[in-house]
């Protein structure tokens, strides 16, 4: 069996899958992304990148020895679906010379106004509170998608959201027993949380939004239309939040705009370091 | 937490148990066999054990922070991948480590307010700074290289509980330090800065990882009683003299070189010899007087002190929860 077949049984749902293993794939050909699909596995590349990037900071800060390695797990599951969405992303955006480009090219060498990921992505960490926030929503709406994109007819997209699922779905065990315990604890951590949850949520309403492009692919059985992924999303956390005795915050939504390149004043400031010595060094490799 | 995990310490003993104990030590210590939580120990054994496992436990906490320093700029998304993982293996090393140690009568909490109050101390190569990209691979090459060297035969260690800690951590530093290796030898092999920038951090962290394996043997005065219980297998210059012999050989792999020409093989000895230290400077980071100690303790305390109000919460909602049980089964 050549090296390109071994490696195309490999990419089916279930199976562990590499980025090497798209990089390869998209390589010989095997793999090759409609326009769309590249554009979209773009935007679920850069939100899991930009998020793998703020966890990733709390490695060495965190309350307790557990949650470095937690949090740690949780940002390198990230990373993970992070290089495979760009990998095969990067087959749909050649270099000059024909060549994809590659997970890296589309990390360090993009500027801040081509990056696809929504708002939510780049908030601050805040505090442990703001985090699992974030975290609770991520989670569960990364849940609902990658639940339904393992039926893609993207036999790649398929792959990855399948190897995807079920990491976040300990993700979203982690922040909702985290929302329990800081909600239920003391006064102060459950003030906290209130609050963690209220500077999360203006930025709940951009995952669910529909625009052409998912139109397009959520007709041809590629992706899912966001708005779809809303009903579960908003009961299965409620039922965390009425467990914890919550309120769904009741704050108004920001107008987002992420999938068209336009970002809160963060994302800028989080480019500027992850980017910075890949940008010393063009053409080097590591 | 900490309570119920304190039962290895004995209570008071008679003169003839404590005798009887002793003797019963010994024979352990002479079969070359393991002592276990639950075992008489002497009072002096369990101090020196306790006091090495929690800062060998101390150095991987805070031996993170040099590397986390780079997680964000690593320069390629897999070296930002392999990066993260190997601080959060540091993490769980710190967390067997730190159970080793409770066994031993002490709590994690207790040892951490050591930690932070600068009474405890950890490995002082930790309190120089990760600089540049490099540095990740020196880090990995020469610091993990050394640990790997004083660790292995510490997998051999009397007290049960920390030799088997040792044999986890050992394989996995084994990867570490491969990873630092190949991210030099990519370096070395790079662009001329990417090479300069390699060999720059080889020449800084050299001498302080020969400095890991401790002072001299003539300078070491607790060595000799480490080596009689078995805990430690072999002298400071022994380890050096096997770590210099080993990394002269991979540096030729490398394409770069050790900032030390008076590397030798001693033909009359069997061993390999350096260049002389300079054993002041270890001293006085050691007194805290490094380039990173206060940033280095400053940055653990910041994690804690933010953390506090978590670790009550999550300690009010679990005594809460078990209230509610107890409610429960008693209805």
């Amino acid at each position: 069996m050549s090296e390109a077949n071994a490696s195309a049984t490999r990419i089916t749902p279930g199976n562990a899958l590499r980025p090497e293993d798209i990089a390869l794939e998209v390589r010989t050909g095997l793999a090759k992304p409609t326009e769309d699909v590249a554009e979209y596995a773009l935007r679920l590349g850069d939100d899991a990148l930009i998020l793998a990037q703020r966890l990733g900071h709390w490695i060495s800060r965190a309350p307790e020895l557990e949650e470095d390695i937690a949090l740690g797990n949780i940002a390198l599951d990230q990373l993970g679906h992070a290089r495979s969405f760009l990998t095969y992303a990067g087959a749909g955006v050649p270099n000059q010379d024909g060549t994809a480009k590659t997970e890296d090219d589309l990390a360090y060498f993009r500027r801040e106004h081509e990056f696809r990921s929504v708002q939510l992505f780049e908030q601050p960490n805040g505090d442990f509170a703001a985090t699992i926030a974030r975290q609770f929503v991520v989670s569960y709406y990364q849940y609902e998608l990658y639940r339904r994109l393992t039926e893609s007819t993207d036999a790649t997209l398929a792959a990855i959201a399948a190897k995807a699922v079920k990491e976040v779905d300990y993700h979203r065990d982690h922040s909702a027993q985290w929302v329990l315990r800081l909600a239920g604890g003391t006064d102060e951590s459950r003030k906290r949380m209130i609050h963690g949850l209220r500077t999360m949520w203006p930025y709940v309403a951009e995952l669910f939004r529909d625009d052409e492009l998912t139109e397009r692919l959520a007709q041809a059985g590629a992706a899912v239309a966001p708005s779809t992924l809303k009903e579960d999303f908003d009961r299965l956390t409620a039922e965390v939040l009425n467990e914890a005795e919550l309120e769904v915050p009741d704050v108004p939504a920001a107008p987002g705009g992420g999938r068209e390149g336009k970002h809160s004043e963060y994302l800028g400031y989080i480019l500027a370091e992850m980017q910075v010595l890949a940008r010393e060094h063009p053409g080097a490799s590591w | 937490m900490a309570a119920q995990n304190l039962q290895s310490v004995p209570a008071e003993l008679t003169p003839e148990e404590d005798a009887a104990g002793q003797a019963h030590f010994d024979r352990i210590i002479a079969e070359d066999s393991r002592i276990e939580p639950r075992d008489w120990m002497p009072a002096a054994y369990r101090k020196t054990l306790l006091r090495q496992v929690s800062q060998h436990a101390h150095s991987e906490i805070i031996g993170m922070q040099p590397e986390a320093n780079w997680i964000s700029r690593a320069p390629s998304l897999k070296r930002k991948a392999i990066l993260m993982a190997k601080v959060q293996d540091e993490a769980g090393h710190g967390l067997y480590l730190y159970s080793a140690a409770e066994t031993l009568g002490q709590s994690r909490d207790k040892m951490m307010d050591d930690l932070i109050a600068g009474k405890a101390r950890y490995s002082s190569i930790f309190n120089y700074p990760a600089r540049t990209w490099a540095d990740m691979g020196a880090i990995g090459w020469l610091v993990d290289g050394a640990a790997i060297c004083n660790q292995v035969p510490l997998c051999r260690a009397s007290y049960g509980p920390y030799g088997r800690a040792m044999v986890r951590v050992c394989k996995e530093e084994s990867f570490h330090q491969r990873q630092g290796f190949e991210i030099l030898l990519e370096l070395s092999y790079g662009t001329e800065a990417q090479k300069q920038m390699a060999q720059d951090a080889v020449n800084r962290w050299y001498a302080p990882a020969l400095m890991m394996f401790g002072p001299p043997d003539d300078d070491s005065p607790n060595s000799k009683q480490s080596m009689a219980w078995n805990i430690k297998r072999f002298s400071n210059d022994e380890l050096r003299s096997r770590f210099v012999g080993m990394m002269v050989e991979q540096v030729k792999v490398l394409g770069l070189t050790l900032p030390d020409d008076q590397v030798r093989f001693n033909e009359d000895t069997k061993k390999w010899e350096h260049g002389p230290l300079d054993w002041d400077e270890f001293h006085e980071v050691l007194a805290g007087r490094g380039p990173c100690n206060a940033q280095r303790l400053e940055r653990r305390r910041a994690a804690h002190d933010d953390g506090a109000w978590v670790r009550e919460a999550a300690a009010a909602y679990a005594a809460k929860q078990s209230a509610k049980q107890q409610k429960e089964y008693a209805a």
